[in-house]
């Protein structure tokens, strides 16, 4: 199976426009599929016609090349990047933490107690070691609680455990200083510009490590999370959320959520006897892949629209709207937090995977934000999902210039967010009847293609 | 309770004690209701008068709800059992009327239960036996989380799969029809050779009337395009309406036009007359308790089917362990029997060991009579979208069992029946859309080849949930299988263009694979209203 990407190229830009002659785009197969994950080496050979050059307008990389480079290479105006300079701000759990906190205290201060409540979607966190004392006094009020630990920079449910008793951190930090696994870091390849066109990509590659890095893997920073007891069960199954929240300005804000989605399920039923088997707990499914009775093809995964579905027959439709916009809140809130702090730049633009679980009071909480969500598919679904999730980013991204700026919808992305909230009808910006409606359609029908049809369809080819 | 007739059959009988049961939970609760200190009756009024006693009484019925729930259960009978026939018929006939149709029946029995049986005496595996205390104790911790355990299975396999059934169909021949011509291509284009009277469209119409192209439809109307006021809006407030009151029939006609998703399993309950009484809970622990108590061999074909079919569906695979659960009871449930009465299938008899032949020591097996076939489980998945509590979960596949789906794997001349829907089926393909029948023919890709697992299952698995539940709202709602049938010849017309071009079983096989992108009711209505006949 091709990668999203490659997917996604393939069909939307086998014709380039004319206005866009000089940004041609070309199939290629290989492209960095998030953090962790790299595809394709055979067929790269045989598809891929590259030629090594420096210039690109348009880079979608990982998160080191960003690191390393962003400062140190000229960008013009025109391009774009995906990534912006400080996303860890959001994307690193301890950074969230301390933003989310300072944005709740700001919030009680301008707005008072109940709007600094709307704040209340992140379980307790503390970071460690710095926050270890702060931790321990809250965890002796309440005994018993379980509390899951997590490395701040890690993904895919890397690093995790879950514990009851601080003996068992004492043991844990013991056990790991013995052993402590060898992580895959990438390093960059030569940079390549396609015989069509100017879009590059930057590919992870297996291989040797600096010192610098071996050190840092020594000091890595935790958080310590008051791990949630009661979540939402289907089939006696945990699930977690994974959204897509697109980014292309913080000042002001913009941001624009994805209609589609997907629920993660773990492969065994949910239990709190057994916080040893990551199993239960984790729901990734880089995790569950690994799990005894994984099937490859089940996919363990739910589209949003049919959980959707499920919980309005089981809840009704008002419970299910009360819990789709308490998390649009966390949406905004989150990327409102981080407002201040991300650097803004006119050619950055991300692409967030937010991680929401739903407790069985039907109230969501936010587990974590990717800003390298992963783009590996693990069934066709799955694969049509993430290639349409990549051709509505370029659309939005529109390197050609085709947008007016004012639209309120692009495929399958609705824009939530433009420097104040976004209502569904009327022009931007409009209340409705002072009835405010979200313009937000998680889980809803997603028919991009017609709309996207609608929006570019009397553009000249 | 009059009896018509001298023979009691089992049909009334079984009917009487059902309404017996409701008359005593009305008595009950109208002695209560008598004795109630806020009521102004009571036996120390004395101004009580015979006269309007009776008054009192039946607006007592009507004040507490009584009233409509008679009515529903009445409701909910004529839509079971089918009308008192002949006086003199014999109880066979009200089974099935047809004398080969018996026959065919009979014969097709027999060899699922030579298969069984043989299964049974080469894995050496009694077909029941108690299961030791350990067993038992382990079974009943594990209750909520069978899915848990992975039994080897690799030995057993399904009695029979649909395909097998359609090959008894297809040798189906009615002994007394003689039409005097030569086979040919012209009067044996299909693969169903036996004269049923079948609907034509015009018919069709008629029967479905509320699903016109002027009548709004949910999963039509409810569209993102359309604004809600125009239909969905009223639709939703009726619906609310129908609960609201209580009333069975109305329920029934309303969800012709769709159920909301949020009203759905409410609806579905009150059509089906499911109300989860204590008395229903306490008879599915019991049944519980069986299971836990005895192992039975159907329930190594029940894993089997479940770990074949719903686990390694894509949305079907959460629900599990509410399948064993299910599924497992229902075959312990001897109160699904009532339903050989009116079916043309028989339960299967089994002797007590070394007893053969001797009717004393006769047990149905399994208890309820129904041999699981591969793909069965499929028939209660959906159904986990809806119902979330295991005695209700349970009432309701039960209740769709004995009034729908046992009729797709029994051969029966009923107009629900299997052998109807295929002869629908092809009989609609071969008017309307003879070009393609005749391609598919010539091709040797028999159309009936490919929809028959389709309806067999009542496309459960080939259809998105949300649309699978909307094609069963319409099942509801005119209490018959025949939309089956026109879906499948709907799909065929949908997809006639790629069909045309095909030139093998495989590649017809191939086009008609995935029908999980499918609208159902527009293409229903397309092909029952918006075709050129």
């Amino acid at each position: 199976m091709l990668s999203p990407w490659a997917g996604c190229l393939s069909q939307s830009y086998a014709t380039p426009h004319a206005a866009t002659s000089h940004l041609k785009w070309g199939v290629h197969p290989t492209a960095l599929l998030g953090d962790g994950e790299l595809w394709g080496g055979a067929e790269a050979a045989q598809h891929c016609r590259w030629r090594c050059e420096e210039e690109w307008d348009f880079l979608w990389c990982d998160v080191t090349w960003l690191r390393e480079n962003f400062d140190h290479v000229y960008l013009e105006e025109h391009v774009r990047i995906c990534h912006f300079r400080n996303h860890y701000e959001l994307s690193r759990k301890n950074y969230l933490v301390k933003n989310l906190k300072r944005f709740r205290k700001q919030l009680e201060r301008e707005a008072g107690k109940l709007e600094a409540a709307r704040c209340d979607f992140f379980p307790k966190t503390f970071e460690l070691p710095s926050e270890y004392h702060l931790f321990v006094e809250e965890f002796r009020k309440k005994p018993g609680t379980t509390w899951i630990m997590k490395p701040v920079g890690r993904s895919q449910g890397k690093g995790i455990f879950l514990f009851r008793k601080l003996k068992d951190i004492f043991d844990w930090k013991m056990a790991g200083r013995a052993s402590r696994k060898t992580e895959c870091v990438f390093t960059i390849f030569p940079v390549y510009k396609l015989e069509r066109g100017n879009c590059l990509f930057v590919f992870p590659q297996d291989g040797g490590r600096t010192n610098e890095q071996k050190d840092e893997t020594q000091i890595e920073t935790y958080v310590v999370q008051r791990y949630i007891e009661n979540p939402y069960l289907i089939g006696g199954r945990k699930f977690d959320l994974r959204v897509y929240i697109l980014v292309t300005s913080y000042s002001p804000l913009k941001a624009w959520l994805y209609r589609d989605g997907f629920a993660r399920f773990s492969s065994m039923r949910f239990t709190l006897n057994s916080i040893d088997d990551h199993y239960v707990h984790l729901t990734n499914v880089a995790v569950q892949k690994t799990a005894p009775d994984y099937d490859p093809e089940k996919g363990c995964k739910w589209m949003i629209q049919q959980l959707r579905q499920y919980l309005t027959a089981k809840h009704g439709t008002g419970l299910v709207e009360v819990l789709f916009a308490d998390m649009d809140n966390i949406f905004i809130k989150s990327l409102q937090s981080v407002q201040k702090v991300i650097i803004s730049d006119k050619r950055c633009f991300e692409l967030y995977g937010y991680d929401i679980l739903i407790d069985q009071d039907l109230k969501p909480w936010l587990l974590e934000v990717n800003a390298s969500p992963s783009l590996a598919a693990s069934s066709q679904e799955d694969y049509e999902l993430k290639c349409h999730l990549l051709e509505d980013t370029l659309h939005v991204v529109d390197m050609e210039g085709r947008l007016t700026g004012k639209e309120k919808r692009v495929g399958g992305f609705d824009l939530i967010w433009n420097d104040g909230p976004v209502s569904r009808g009327g022009n931007l910006g409009a209340l409705v009847n002072g009835n405010f409606m979200a313009n937000t359609h998680l889980g809803c029908f997603n028919d991009r293609k017609k709309q996207l049809k609608e929006l570019f369809g009397n553009l000249p080819a | 309770m009059k009896n018509t007739g001298k023979n009691q059959s089992e049909l009334s009988l079984s009917a009487s004690l059902q309404r017996i049961t409701i008359l005593s939970q009305l008595l009950h609760s109208g002695h209560d209701f008598i004795m109630s200190e806020e009521h102004e009756i009571s036996l120390h009024n004395p101004e009580i008068k015979l006269e309007s006693l009776k008054e009192d009484i039946k607006d007592f019925l009507k004040t507490s709800g009584w009233e409509k729930k008679l009515q529903n259960a009445v409701y909910s009978e004529l839509n079971v059992f089918p009308s008192p026939c002949h006086p003199a018929a014999p109880p066979e006939h009200m089974k099935e009327p047809l004398a080969y149709m018996r026959k065919a029946q009979g014969s097709w029995e027999k060899r699922i239960l030579k298969s069984l049986n043989s299964m049974c005496t080469e894995l050496s595996i009694p077909l029941a036996q108690k299961r030791p205390a350990s067993e038992q104790k382990e079974l009943l911790n594990k209750w909520n989380e069978m899915g848990t355990d992975e039994p080897d299975l690799s030995l057993f396999r399904p009695v029979y799969a649909p395909k097998d059934f359609l090959e008894v169909l297809m040798n189906l021949r009615n002994p007394n029809y003689e039409n005097g011509e030569q086979p040919s291509f012209r009067n044996h284009l299909g693969l169903i050779q036996v004269p049923l009277k079948v609907k034509d469209i015009p018919e069709l119409k008629e029967d479905f009337s509320e699903l016109d192209l002027n009548i709004g439809q949910l999963g039509i109307d409810d569209s993102a395009q359309v604004p809600p006021e125009f239909f969905e809006n009223e639709h939703v407030r009726i619906g609310q309406k129908v609960l609201a009151e209580q009333d069975s029939a109305a329920a029934q006609q309303y969800v012709r036009q769709g159920c909301p998703t949020a009203l759905r399993a409410d609806l579905w309950a009150l059509i089906l007359n499911i109300s989860n009484q204590p008395e229903d809970i306490l008879y599915y622990e019991q049944l519980k308790s069986n299971v836990i108590q005895h192992d039975l061999l159907v329930d190594s074909l029940i894993y089997k089917d479940v770990k074949l079919t719903a686990s390694n569906d894509d949305y079907y695979f959460v629900f599990e362990d509410y399948l064993y659960q299910v599924l497992l009871c229902f075959s312990r449930d001897t109160s699904v029997l009532e339903h050989f009465a009116y079916s043309s299938a028989t339960p299967p008899k089994s002797y007590i060991q070394g007893k053969l032949g001797i009717e004393e020591y006769a047990v149905f097996y399994p208890p309820n009579g129904v041999i699981p076939f591969h793909g069965f489980s499929m028939y209660v998945a959906p159904l986990c979208f809806l119902y979330h509590e295991p005695s209700k979960l349970y009432q309701i596949f039960r209740e769709m069992y004995v009034r729908f789906f046992f009729r797709l794997h029994s051969i029966s001349s009923h107009p629900s029946g299997i052998v109807s829907l295929c002869l629908l089926f092809e009989t609609l393909l071969q008017t309307h859309l003879p070009q393609l029948f005749y391609h598919l023919r010539e091709i040797g890709a028999q159309p009936l080849r490919i929809s028959f697992k389709w309806m067999v299952r009542a496309f459960s698995g080939y259809l998105a949930t949300d649309q699978l539940l909307l094609l069963w709202d319409r099942i509801l709602g005119y209490n018959s299988l025949e939309i089956l049938a026109v879906l499948a010849a709907a799909v065929f017309a949908f997809r006639a263009v790629n069909l045309m071009e095909v030139t093998s079983l495989a590649a017809a096989e191939a086009v008609l694979a995935d029908l999980s992108t499918l609208k159902v009711m527009p293409l229903l209505q397309i092909f029952l209203f918006a075709t050129v006949t």
